[in-house]
């Protein structure tokens, strides 16, 4: 769709993404308050980022929800990946319809309904919890999404490629590794990134999920924020937003540059043509 | 013999198909099985689970309920425990008015928020597609960003914003606008703004994916036949971006039901969502298989948006091969 760009059109997309934005940046804003209270502006100060870091039960959350997100994210992405292949290379099995509606039904689950399933289970099979449930709950959700990122660019991958390849005698295993997964590997990439945010994040499946010892950032500032709104919060939730944004920021920018890249490389080709 | 040794280094093309056949075969069931197994454990399984435990007694002890299956005693053990199963939790349910009230509420809410997310995320997918090509992936990814920003920090951004001495009553008061500060916190209102704020961008991109491909010619040739615009839009453009409207509504609408940390922390105690419901009966009470009950429902409620929403996954995914 091209045509006009209308002044409708650029107002609504402003006013959308203030909307978007400006809670964001007023919480941002508001962590380099000077005043104990939250809404009025008192002067700069970076106090509560140093309160922020002298803050041991904050920090050990912290350090809890990296561990989980690195863990959950990269098995996520493992066995996300594994169920994109079957979606989109294995059209025709036993159960393939149980298999694809397990796939999608957590991308829209209730986490209230998710967490509690998954709660009940590690009871019944007798698991404590602790680190190790939180993480297996978390990979359950997020592999789902890591399967769709996947799968949405291995529908549009070109399969000849890979047919070459086998042609000319190379085991699928082999093909696999040294044609497929390169051509996929951006979206892997923010697959694993998608994983690791979603674990990052999660409160609702990680309170039910987790037990004493294993308290994540999300759970602690929820239990804080139920008491009231306060500068330190809002300097986590800065740093939080900081490090995700330069996350994506940066993964964009790759992605530009291998595009460029990888345009150039066409063009080459097709002058040797 | 020595015919056979000497073919031994390279592999009949026959052989070679046969093998990598094998191997293919092999992996490509294990590949299957893997991702398989770790749903049905992780996923079906556990529903089968909070479906039995809704069916038990609620028993001070841990687990909190009665009876637990003791695998011990055998099928004996299995048939006694059966027996003891009943709807108990969900006459329950029934007979509590305070159960249904946050099913209708739920789902009321959670319907009137889709309907405002659609109508501000309309006129932004609109407007993305609409833009030049070149900035089309940079307005993108500023939609997409907010949505890695955490969940729990977008909605604890507004209430800040929306509290009684919060920044919006501030701005407003400070402009003239209005001399009492609103109250907008802990009301249906803050729900409904918090769902908007935070499920927005699941709306805005289907509905920009869709919009994205349409063919413009369709509407030149409208216009050219004398068609306003007003009405292009509504006989042209919408029609066809109605795959887009659905699979957003849809994701909207069936987290938003159950949703638990908006009604929490913008809702206030006054605000009934079933999501609360669940997790109070849960945390505060400890009644498990209540909880269990208000799940197995909840699911029963939700079952047909989810496989409305399978079924356009199915059918965009067959689009796009």
């Amino acid at each position: 769709m091209n045509a006009t760009w209308s002044r409708f059109n650029i107002v609504s997309i402003v006013l959308g993404f203030a909307f978007l934005y400006l809670p964001i940046v007023l919480l941002v804003v508001f962590s380099f308050n000077a005043s104990r209270l939250v809404t009025v502006w008192g002067g700069f100060s970076t106090q509560w980022y140093a309160a922020l870091f002298r803050n041991q039960g904050l920090m050990d959350a912290a350090w809890v929800t990296i561990r989980v997100a690195l863990v959950s994210a990269s098995a996520a992405t493992v066995l996300g990946t594994m169920a994109a292949l079957v979606l989109t290379r294995y059209t025709r099995f036993r159960g393939r319809v149980l298999f694809t509606g397990m796939v999608f039904a957590p991308l829209v689950m209730p986490e209230v309904i998710t967490g509690l399933s998954l709660l009940l289970l590690f009871v019944a099979v007798g698991l404590d919890r602790g680190f190790l449930t939180v993480t297996l709950a978390h990979i359950t959700f997020s592999m789902c999404f890591v399967a769709v990122v996947v799968q949405s660019r291995l529908i549009s991958f070109d399969r000849s490629l890979e047919e070459a390849a086998m042609d000319l005698g190379a085991p699928p295993v082999k093909t696999f590794f040294q044609i497929t997964l390169p051509v996929i590997a951006p979206a892997i990439i923010s697959g694993w990134m998608l994983a690791f945010t979603l674990s990052l994040d999660d409160l609702v499946i990680a309170s039910f999920a987790s037990g004493p010892g294993a308290t994540t950032l999300p759970m602690k500032i929820y239990s804080q924020v139920r008491l009231g709104v306060t500068p330190e919060i809002n300097a986590a939730c800065t740093i939080l937003i900081g490090i995700v944004s330069l996350g994506v920021i940066a993964a964009a920018i790759v992605n530009k540059r291998r595009e460029v890249q990888r345009r150039r490389d066409e063009q080459a080709a097709m002058r040797l043509d | 013999m020595a015919n056979v040794s000497a073919s031994a280094p390279a592999a009949t093309p026959a052989e070679r198909t046969f093998l990598s056949r094998l191997i293919s075969g092999f992996t490509g069931r294990l590949l299957i099985l893997v991702p398989y197994a770790w749903l049905l454990f992780f996923f079906l399984i556990p529903f089968v689970i909070v479906f039995k435990i809704s069916l038990s007694q609620s028993a001070i002890s841990m687990p909190p309920y009665a009876p637990a299956i003791d695998f011990s005693e055998g099928i004996s053990g299995l048939w006694a425990a059966l027996r003891e199963l009943s709807l108990d939790n969900y006459l329950w349910l029934t007979e509590d008015p305070l159960y249904f009230n946050a099913y209708i509420s739920s789902v009321v809410i959670a319907g009137i928020s889709t309907l405002l997310t659609l109508l501000v995320g309309y006129p932004i997918a609109y407007g993305m597609a609409r833009a030049p090509a070149s900035l089309r992936p940079t307005l993108l990814m500023l939609v997409i960003l907010p949505f890695w920003t955490s969940f729990l920090i977008r909605v604890y951004a507004w209430i800040g914003i929306l509290k009684p001495e919060g920044l919006l009553n501030q701005f407003l008061m400070g402009i003239g606008v209005i001399s009492t500060p609103l109250v907008i916190m802990n009301t249906y209102t803050a729900i409904f703004i918090g769902i908007v704020y935070s499920y927005l961008p699941f709306m805005v991109l289907p509905l920009y994916s869709s919009l994205e491909k349409m063919d413009n010619s369709l509407i030149e040739a409208a216009q050219d036949l004398g068609c306003p615009p007003i009405s292009a839009f509504w006989k042209i453009t919408f029609p066809l971006s109605l795959p887009g409207v659905i699979a957003g509504c849809l994701l909207v609408f069936i987290p938003a039901v159950g949703e638990f940390v908006i009604p929490d922390l913008l809702g206030g105690s006054q605000t009934l969502m079933i999501g609360r419901t669940l997790w109070n009966e849960f945390f505060a009470n400890r009644d498990w298989p209540v909880a269990s009950a208000v799940a197995i429902i909840l699911l029963l409620v939700l079952v047909i948006p989810i496989v409305l929403f399978q079924h356009a996954q199915a059918r965009a995914q067959e689009q796009d091969r």
